[in-house]
């Protein structure tokens, strides 16, 4: 068996304080091994966004351990968070967050400009052909707000996409687009993880996206109640 | 460098916000810079007019005597005083002036010319004729000549204490702007003032002129001190101007109230807009820290668009204030071209206004950058 490039083991996560105090995850350990295409399904309210986050670190475990590329992260300082979620994971939140201030293709770039500075032209040209895949090669200069739903989410993917990340984590990625623009994201996807070896972790409550995925794992009430591999 | 790019795009992306930001500080500025620099020329020209053509320390003989003997040792020991910058010895005694059936009180002043020119700027002042050079010439003022209808090569007839009358001639006519000096005072050398008067070698006053006018009166006990076993009594400008000095004062404090309450208006304002800020972009505050960027850099974002509002504010307030100075100055012009007050803008009070103003607003961003600092991009990730 490969070794996992993400992992959580015995984490436990509550929300609040006193009597509005709930744990949202109970005791969940869980691997994804590197290279592999992942979904995680659920109904809404299970904990899947909440795993996910915690997957991320952006979020802490009130209990347990998380390790990337076989590191405990709960040693690192923030600083080192920082960097790290930057040069390894790419973010597809379940909404899909963009700098309003900026034009659709500067936020392609953003993970590039944090990590160094100012993009190169090379990075523009990798920005550009990520755009062009996912369809929004036409709006890459309209400002964040100026774009559809669906223009935002695709946006929100290439910028995942632009620090060619080990780990991709895509909380509902495609929850605004029709069927046609699904298939082809997920296309890009399989075509990534082939090609680049990115490991892919998406979160979908639809069942017919998750069964073109490897491996199957199914949240219920926090607890981990499904795990079926191809 | 990736928080100066951001921040430059957030004050972009709000020009709004951003010019209200920059005007309200560039107003706070430039009333600073008019008025500090208003109430330093008031003063300047206030104390110009009062003691910048005239003794500041004067050395006198004491009460027990009328002249100072012996006084050729104390000039070199005055020269010794670094603050000091002008010294002028006199021979001076009330005289009379007859002019047919009516006499006249004046003063005679016998000067050593050149000396007395770094005080009374005589050769400025002195504008027909030449200063007087052999026995018996003098300069007398504008309006006594009007007074005598009398001009250069013209003889005036003088009366001693002693009772001595002389016959002298006008050589030249001066105007010092004082009416009462120019009304009074006949110059002469000091060599013939001090044989008409019986003085011998004695003089009646050491006149001196200071660095700083304010700082007379610590010159004035140095140089106390220094002639402590002379017959000699030593007075400052100060002193005899108590009236001048405190109105002055009170003008120096309610600038420098007006000063603090602008700065501080400055500060405030520049705080809650950007603690305002912080909160209308914690959204984008938190995406940018999901991605990666670190709490230093998310802080520096806002210390950055502080900065750079206070720059431009205060950029903008200096250069308003100088016209505010340049307008008051050419409309309040009289007919004759001169200005009933010229106000000079001291280029480093308003570099360091300026400079205060973008400290100021700095400072004033800590407080919104350690809330930025701070900000836990889950909270916004999970709040959506
Ligand atoms: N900040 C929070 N405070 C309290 N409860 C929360 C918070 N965030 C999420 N929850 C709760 O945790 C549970 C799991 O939420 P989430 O992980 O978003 O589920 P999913 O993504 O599967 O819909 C839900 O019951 C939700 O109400
Ligand atoms: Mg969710």
């Amino acid at each position: 068996m490969a070794e996992n490039v993400i992992e959580v083991r015995k984490v436990d996560k509550f929300y609040g304080t006193g009597s509005i105090r709930t744990q949202v995850l109970f005791d969940v350990s869980l691997g994804f091994e590197r290279g592999s295409f992942n979904s995680i399904i659920g109904a809404s309210g299970s904990g899947k966004t909440t795993l996910l986050n915690i997957l991320g670190t952006l979020d802490l475990p009130s209990k347990g351990e998380v390790l990337i590329d076989g590191e405990r992260t709960d040693g690192l300082t923030k600083n080192q968070l920082a960097k790290l979620r930057n040069e390894t994971i790419g973010f597809v939140f379940q909404f899909h967050y963009l700098l309003p201030e900026y034009t659709a293709l500067e936020n392609v770039l953003l993970p590039v400009t944090i990590r160094k500075g100012r993009p190169d032209q090379g990075d523009v040209k990798r920005a550009e052909e990520l755009m062009e895949l996912v369809g929004i090669f036409n709006v890459k200069d309209n400002l964040a707000t100026n774009m559809s739903g669906g223009q935002q989410q695709r946006t929100a993917v290439a910028r995942a996409l632009i620090n060619e990340p080990k780990i991709v984590l895509a909380d509902e990625p495609t929850g605004n687009l029709d069927s046609e623009s699904t298939a082809t994201i997920y296309q890009r996807f399989r075509y990534i993880n082939a090609t680049l070896g990115t490991t892919f972790i998406i979160v979908t409550h639809d069942r017919r996206i998750a069964e073109q995925t490897d491996r199957i794992v199914g949240v219920k009430d926090g607890r981990i109640d499904m795990d079926v591999k191809k | 460098m990736v928080s100066f790019g951001i921040a430059l795009r957030f004050l972009r992306s709000n020009k709004v916000q951003t010019i209200l930001i920059v005007l309200g500080i560039a107003v706070g500025v430039s009333v600073q810079v008019f008025v500090g620099s208003l109430v330093t020329s008031l003063q300047g020209s206030l104390v110009d007019a009062a003691v910048g053509s005239s003794s500041q320390v004067t050395i006198s003989p004491d009460e027990n005597n009328t002249v100072i003997e012996d006084w050729e040792p104390m000039v070199p020991s005055l020269e010794g005083i670094s603050q000091i910058n002008a010294i002028s010895v006199s021979a001076d005694s009330p005289s009379f002036l007859r002019d047919g059936s009516r006499t006249l009180s004046v003063l005679v002043r016998g000067l050593q010319f050149e000396k007395a020119d770094n005080i009374y700027n005589l050769e400025e002042a002195t504008y027909e004729g030449s200063w007087p050079t052999i026995p018996g010439e003098v300069l007398i003022g504008k309006e006594l000549s009007e007074t005598l209808a009398v001009g250069v090569g013209d003889d005036i007839q003088v009366t001693t204490p002693a009772g001595q009358n002389l016959t002298m001639v006008v050589s030249g006519l001066f105007d010092l702007n004082v009416r009462v000096i120019n009304e009074n005072w006949i110059l002469t050398t000091l060599s013939y003032a001090q044989g008409i008067f019986g003085f011998g070698e004695a003089i009646t006053s050491i006149e001196t002129q200071v660095d700083d006018v304010f700082q007379a009166d610590v010159v004035a006990q140095e140089v106390r001190e220094l002639f402590a076993d002379r017959p000699v009594e030593v007075t400052d400008w100060k002193a005899e101007n108590a009236q001048l000095l405190s109105g002055l004062e009170s003008q120096s404090f309610s600038s420098i109230i007006i000063q603090t309450f602008v700065l501080a208006s400055v500060v405030i304002a520049i705080a809650s807009i950007l603690a305002i800020k912080v909160l209308q972009r914690s959204r984008q505050i938190g995406i940018l820290k999901a991605m990666g960027i670190t709490d230093r850099d998310a802080s520096l974002i806002f210390i950055y668009e502080g900065t750079m509002l206070g720059a431009l504010g205060a950029t903008l307030g200096a250069l308003l204030g100088l016209t505010l100075i340049w307008a008051f100055t050419t409309f309040t012009a009289q007919p004759d071209g001169t200005s009933v007050l010229s106000i000079t803008a001291e280029p480093t009070f308003v570099i360091l206004s300026a400079g205060i103003a973008i400290l100021a607003a700095a400072v004033a961003s800590a407080i919104p950058a350690r809330k930025s600092s701070k900000l836990s991009p889950i909270e916004v990730i999970r709040n959506g």
